[in-house]
């Protein structure tokens, strides 16, 4: 699988690092209760299809980005 | 009680080749409803149906499977049994599936391989060693067998290690367990269908569940490839697709579903007599019957539905496998393969009701259903003819991280594979 990145172009996956779901929402620091962050930490909707997920060029410019990708395929979309 | 296979059969149908040996099970058209619907025929959910039958007394039971049996992580996972766990709930749980792989093939009357040769953990370094003293002394506490080896012992039992003065991994010594071993995989998934089969209950393929069916917040039956099926009770089953199927019943699980790799080599004559493995990569390794080397290491490391693996990990593998076993850089690779694992935050699965009524959910298995298959089959059936846990799951709850219940045997923290 080979990974678009935003800065430096497609790269081999070997390259990056997976940061999982990108489409989830941290509560903010001081609110939320003990439910809000259980849902947020763990609980994961891991679809069978398109996702949004954070990746980071760990052997490049390290940087974070998100990334589309289809999970039934490992087809890959856009990056950004 | 089950169509015998036995010596005197083998040799009639030797003598008889005219007349083949009669199906395994049965190819049962699904009937409109059930006592219990069994979602998933790997495994877990045949020895479900099994042991529902078997120890409960439900017959009227089908197992629905999406493909044929022996499809999924059943017939690919490497085959390694164990019990040398640290954790209290585990250790008991991992030594009730060992206890039940003992006498699996007699109950069963089918011949599952089970082979009691023993799995050597290395170290690397003296504190591995010493971690591994505490895990010995856990397990034996516990009634299970473990001895830690020092590096002379190692030298003896595995004389084809890297054991030169530049080895890139020094051997400092190792812990056995002399009644882990290895069991023949399909075998396991044949075995129970056919003895739950016999026990009345309908194993019925190519029958995806597509949808389920409730009644005042119950589950009451499911929708599927084949039509309408209403079950009293209903247990899900899926493995690496436990999100997928939860989703379909408005659960979100705290799961997410990865592809593991597995290797094995051109055969050659026998050399590896144990189960060699070394916990700093997962890396594991054993001689099959036929003479390849079977051999894996970590996840890939990102979330997927697709049995595809990716090269970076065939390479880390690889490298591991020759820096421990030198003779390893020798052997071609014949065949590699993956299969979708459920990964859970702490490791462990999960055998529990769920907050819907009469549905019931075993999954997040890991790298480790394999092993677990005979007891998380017992302690399923128990869940769902119960509508309660056994003693021997009451752990696996799916509210264990609200609870503050992790069951993290590493010690090493939540979705380590994503640090
Ligand atoms: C490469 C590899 C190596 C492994 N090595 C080991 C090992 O050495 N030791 C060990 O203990 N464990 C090992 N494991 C883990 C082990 O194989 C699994 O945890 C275990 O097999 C999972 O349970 P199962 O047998 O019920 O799964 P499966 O056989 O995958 O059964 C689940 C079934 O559910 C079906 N299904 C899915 N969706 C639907 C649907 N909608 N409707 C109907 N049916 C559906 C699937 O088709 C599948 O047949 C390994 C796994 C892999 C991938
Ligand atoms: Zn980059």
């Amino acid at each position: 699988m080979r990974i678009p990145c935003p800065h430096c172009g497609e790269r081999d996956v070997s390259e990056f690092r997976y940061g999982g779901d990108a489409t989830k929402t941290r509560p903010k620091h001081g609110e939320g209760d003990l439910k809000a962050w259980h849902d947020y930490y763990f609980l994961f909707d891991n679809p069978k299809g398109p996702h949004t997920e954070y990746w980071q060029h760990v052997l490049g410019c390290r940087h974070w980005f998100k990334l589309s990708r289809n999970t039934a395929t490992n087809e890959i979309g856009e990056a950004s | 009680m089950f169509k015998p296979y036995s010596a005197l059969a083998l040799a009639q149908h030797a003598l008889s080749p005219e007349r083949p040996w009669p199906r395994a099970w049965r190819a049962p058209e699904p009937k409109s409803s059930y006592d219990a619907i069994i979602i998933g025929g790997g495994g877990h959910g045949l020895a479900t149906a099994y042991y529902l039958a078997k120890n409960h007394g439900m017959r009227n039971v089908a197992v629905l499977e999406r493909a044929y049996i022996g499809s999924g992580n059943v017939g690919r996972n490497t085959t390694l049994i164990r019990s040398n766990y640290v954790i209290d709930g585990n250790t008991q749980f991992f030594e009730h599936s060992l206890k039940l792989w003992e006498g699996l093939s007699h109950e069963l009357n089918f011949n599952c391989m089970v082979s009691h040769r023993g799995q050597i953990v290395l170290a690397t370094s003296p504190v591995q060693l010493d971690t591994y003293a505490r895990r010995g002394n856990i397990m034996r506490l516990n009634g299970i067998d473990a001895e830690l080896l020092d590096r002379g012992q190692v030298m003896a039992l595995l004389p084809y290690l890297d054991y030169s003065k530049d080895a890139r991994w020094p051997i400092w010594g190792g812990i056995l367990q002399g009644r882990a071993g290895s069991v023949r995989h399909d075998a396991v998934a044949w075995g129970y269908a056919r003895a739950a089969d016999t026990l009345g209950v309908d194993i019925i393929e190519n029958c995806e569940v597509e949808g389920f069916i409730m009644d005042e917040g119950k589950a009451v039956g499911v929708e599927t490839s084949r039509g309408r099926i209403l079950g009293g009770k209903i247990g899900i089953a899926v493995a690496g697709h436990s999100s997928h199927v939860a989703k379909m019943a408005g659960l979100s699980l705290p799961i997410e579903s990865h592809i593991l790799q597995a290797f094995v080599t051109e055969p050659v004559k026998p050399m590896v007599h144990h189960v060699v493995s070394w916990g700093a990569e997962l890396f594991y390794l054993s001689q099959s019957d036929k003479g390849g080397m079977v051999f894996g290491g970590h996840i890939d490391g990102f979330n997927t539905y697709t049995q595809r693996g990716q090269f970076p990990r065939i390479q880390t593998v690889a490298e591991c496998a020759v820096s421990l076993l030198p003779f390893m850089s020798k052997l071609r690779l014949l065949r590699h393969w993956g299969g979708i694992m459920d990964m859970t935050p702490d490791g462990s699965p999960f055998i529990c009701r769920t907050d819907i009524r009469n549905l019931y959910f075993n999954g997040g298995w890991c790298y480790q259903g394999f092993k677990a298959t005979p007891a998380s089959g017992w302690t399923f059936a128990h869940t769902i003819a119960h509508d309660e846990e056994h003693e021997l799951n009451r752990c696996y709850a799916l509210d264990r991280f609200e609870k503050g219940r992790e069951l993290d045997d590493y010690g090493i923290g939540n979705w380590t594979y994503k640090q």
